[in-house]
């Protein structure tokens, strides 16, 4: 069932990947037309605002209204481009707001607002140099239409805090005086953005945009929508990946409270659509089905286990990173330390379960969804509709957690399909907690085997780093593979990322072990479980070799001194050369990810009977320019309940071809108690726009099992640690 | 008919007296601040007050509430600003995609009810509810805060 929209995005996201070539080349002036588009379909034009270029809506009372391409779902993306775009404005912060630009709008608009895709960390580094000059262009039309109300040049007016002043006679105009007239001014196509040491908004840890709406129970997520003479569904689909609908007693449940209609979705997906989603959960509930399960049925981690462990010593293997000659320096060692480690599969598991309302009236369909792709939705709806992408509206929600999930469109799809079976009515479809929880894009399972020679003087000399696991390309987009290989399986450890290049002797390489297990993108991605390996294996090796394991690291750094330095910054704010009280230990780790370095200090005592209480985190990040600091250390305290919650609990596991965890008190999470203080030390380098959403979660778990270690003498390398007894003398 | 009394006003409910508070809320009452999360009381998304009392309204059933006085988000405060768990909120930021923090607010707010001067540990032992986003460490020092202004 993932196959068909898969094959709709395969061939939408090409058109898109075309368009960002095209903005990387340069600023492109947007066309007359995406003016007239983006005003036809714009609250804030509705509500009386004008187009001062196509990246800001002025009203007359001076209010900006910033456009967002992006979906916000928490990670505060949303206000850090409205900062970027509002600073080139000189806007006054105070009066900015935001809006979506719908997706619809951006396709007929030639895509003018560019990516809409929000994933990899990149919702501000990929959109800060288009952005950025919209706001710029946007502040010399206000200035210039002032200029010329007051029939004076350009050169002697100045712009600040929303406001034009014309220097020589010290007379004034606010934005909302001149965004009339500014509105029917061309879009100038040369403009220059501030250097950072003009950056009034930008640096700033502003209030977000979205904070109140999200106080009161007001802010309308997807889940929440209600539209008159909507419908309600929820959905069962075959519990084993793979399987099918055998067949289903609709006459059975007919008779129901509130229930209209029983229907088959797809191969895989019955729905049943009431005039309350609880009316159509419950009588879903009581529907006899008999699923023709497939041969995924015997399938079981026992059996995946066994799978993997296949490839690690599999002649076969795609090389990720090679120099030297591992084998003959692992041969040619002193002293060879050796071991394996492994993570488990993991839901996102948002807060919000899948959500899409579709509503078909025989020539259009209109979704109202969450997704962290809009432009991807659009194509899904095209696709699962038949029709054309011109025929599609998509409604963008703010989203109760993504974290990659939202990526995947399936539940666009499964909406679609849904509502085009109920026409003229739209139809909410919302998945029970069950449903959300076993048919995830998981995080793929993995294994590694780390092997690491050590010369007489405890030199680490070579390095085999051997992966062996589920494919995330191989899964989703077979076509991105590189020669069979996958290259998002080496993240961290690619040519571009991996901290340790000192080593002389080095191998890293991947034997795919994919299962039927759906796998997807799970924030921070494979950059998680490869420091898991890596990061915790030195500490291993670092212990062989007699050393420090801030010395050791920091001495095979050379070749990335950034990720020095923010190891170093963690170190110091930690004050890691200091002792810490009796039964206290330390754990550090750094990993560079997603264009940011990030580092970890962990201090942790573990009780003889073997209970883990972190007393401190300290983690550092160089993300090159901070836009939002408030932000950035909101990110990075989630990526630890996030990371921690991997760590400690949470594991998705298979027996007869489905997951077994259904809600969450078996797939567990971390919760407030169990929360560490996390210390933020931003240290932004300049130079480069780094990610923040994801990168700090690769030294999370890694920061905390090598605190653990110290404290207990115990090495853990399978997650999650609710498996290990950590009791010790 | 079944009279339910919300955010202080009485509403007839036509639904049967198993259906779930929570989905009594969002969907006959028309009050979706509420969320479901999980359906199974574990995750605290669809916290409400129930006589002053912090409830998990997914795991009660309609014909259960009776006269009891139900207050939800909507109702905690008349503008949904300025109830001190909400202004405290606001000052720390806490809310990242947000949709677990009407739990989260109704969570404190009881506490602070009961205790105004909450220790850590008895945030600890108070503040169950589950946000994917980790907010914890905001929402902690929101509710020292909100004590501080004298919450309850």
């Amino acid at each position: 069932m993932n196959e068909i929209s898969d094959l709709g995005r395969r061939g939408f996201l090409g058109t898109v990947a075309a368009v960002a070539g095209a903005f990387s080349l340069g600023w492109k002036v947007p066309e007359a037309h995406a003016l007239a588009a983006g005003a036809a379909n714009s609250p804030s034009v509705a509500a009386g605002g004008v187009e001062v270029g196509i990246w800001a809506v002025v009203h007359s009372d001076d209010r900006v209204v910033v456009r967002i391409a992006r979906s916000e779902m928490g990670q505060g993306t949303l206000t850090g481009l409205a900062q970027l775009v509002a600073d080139e404005m000189d806007a006054d912060w105070s009066k900015v707001e935001a809006e979506y630009i719908a997706p619809e709008v951006n396709l007929a608009s030639k895509r003018a607002w560019g990516d809409m895709s929000t994933g990899g960390s990149r919702g501000i580094r990929a959109s800060v140099e288009y952005v950025r000059k919209g706001g710029a262009a946007a502040k010399a039309m206000l200035i210039q239409a002032a200029a010329a109300q007051w029939g004076v040049p350009v050169g002697e007016c100045a712009s600040s805090e929303g406001v034009v002043t014309h220097r020589p006679s010290g007379r004034t105009l606010r934005y909302g005086q001149v965004a009339a007239a500014a509105a029917k001014l061309a879009v100038p196509a040369d403009v220059t953005v501030k250097q950072p040491s003009e950056w009034k908004i930008v640096g700033k840890g502003v209030k977000r945009l979205d904070t109140v709406e999200k106080l009161s129970g007001k802010l309308v997520y997807a889940i929440d929508l209600q539209l008159p003479e909507m419908l309600n569904a929820s959905i069962a689909q075959c519990p084993v990946f793979g399987g099918k609908i055998g067949s289903f007693d609709a006459a059975k449940v007919m008779g129901m409270p509130g229930v209209r209609h029983v229907l088959r979705v797809d191969d895989s997906t019955i729905a049943v659509v009431a005039d309350k989603w609880w009316q159509a959960q419950s009588a879903l509930k009581a529907l006899p089905i008999v699923w023709d399960e497939g041969a995924n049925a015997n399938v079981s981690s026992a059996s995946i286990a066994r799978h993997l462990e296949s490839g690690l010593d599999a002649k076969e293997a795609f090389v990720g990173l090679k120099q030297g000659d591992a084998e003959a320096g692992l041969k040619g060692a002193a002293k060879v330390v050796e071991a394996v480690y492994g993570t488990p599969f993991l839901n996102h598991a948002t807060m919000e379960p899948m959500t899409c309302t579709a509503k078909w009236d025989g020539t259009t369909i209109e979704v109202w969804v969450s997704s962290q792709n809009g432009d991807a939705s659009l194509a899904a709806a095209a696709e699962a509709a038949g029709v054309k992408l011109e025929q599609v509206k998509v409604n963008k929600h703010h989203l109760g957690g993504g974290f990659g999930r939202r990526g995947n469109q399936d539940y666009v799809r499964q909406a679609v399909l849904i509502a085009k079976q109920v026409p003229g009515r739209p139809v909410k479809m919302i998945w029970s907690r069950e449903e959300d929880m076993q048919h995830g894009f998981y995080r793929p399972i993995t294994m590694a085997k780390m092997k690491a020679g050590l010369d007489a003087n405890g030199n680490l000399v070579a390095l085999h780093a051997r992966l062996s696991g589920q494919s995330i390309l191989a899964h989703l987009f077979p076509q991105r593979l590189a020669g069979g290989a996958d290259p998002v399986q080496f993240q961290g450890w690619n040519k571009e990322e991996f901290g340790y290049q000192a080593i002389p002797h080095l191998l890293i390489d991947h034997a795919m072990r994919n299962t039927h297990v759906p796998v997807g993108f799970w924030r921070g991605v494979n950059h998680n479980q490869n420091s898991v390996y890596l990061e915790c294996f030195l500490d291993e090796v670092a212990l062989a070799a007699g050393k420090d394991p801030l010395d050791f690291r920091l001495g095979l750094m050379g070749q990335m001194p950034k990720l020095r330095a923010v190891l170093q910054a963690a170190a110091d704010k930690a004050e890691y050369r200091k002792a810490l009280p009796a039964g206290v230990f330390r754990g550090i780790c750094a990993n560079y990810g997603f264009g940011s370095y990030t580092a970890a200090v962990a201090e942790v005592s573990v009780s003889k009977a073997g209970e883990v209480k972190i007393h401190r985190i300290v983690a550092a990040t160089d993300c090159g320019y901070a836009v939002n600091p408030d932000q950035i250390a909101a990110q990075v305290e989630g990526s630890f309940v996030y990371g921690l919650s991997a760590l400690f609990t949470s594991e998705n596991t298979v027996e007869k071809g489905r997951i077994v965890e259904g809600n969450f008190d078996t797939y567990e999470v971390m919760k407030l108690d169990q929360m560490p203080v996390v210390e933020t030390v931003i240290v932004p380098s300049g130079g480069f726009w780094g990610g923040v959403g994801e990168p700090t979660i690769a030294v999370a778990a890694p920061a905390v099992m090598n605190a653990i270690f110290a404290a207990t003498g115990k090495r853990i390398r399978t997650l999650p640690l609710k498996h290990h007894d950590l009791s010790h003398a | 008919m079944i009279k339910l009394n919300v955010n202080g006003r009485v509403h007839e409910v036509d639904a049967p007296a198993d259906t779930p508070l929570l989905w009594v809320l969002r969907e006959w009452v028309g009050l979706t601040g509420s969320k479901y999360g999980c359906g199974v009381a574990v995750c605290g998304s669809c916290s409400v007050h129930m006589d002053g009392d912090v409830a998990r309204s997914c795991g009660i059933m309609l014909g259960d509430v009776g006269e009891a006085k139900i207050v939800t988000i909507e109702g905690l405060s008349a503008d949904g600003l300025s109830h001190p768990v909400q202004k405290a909120w606001l000052a720390h930021e806490v809310p990242q995609c947000g949709y677990c923090q009407s739990g989260q607010i109704m969570a404190a707010a009881a506490l602070l009810k009961g205790t105004p001067k909450p220790t850590d540990a008895e945030i600890d032992a108070a503040m169950t509810n589950i946000c994917r986003c980790g907010t914890y460490q905001r929402v902690r020092a929101a509710i020292h805060t909100a004590a501080k202004s004298g919450a309850a």
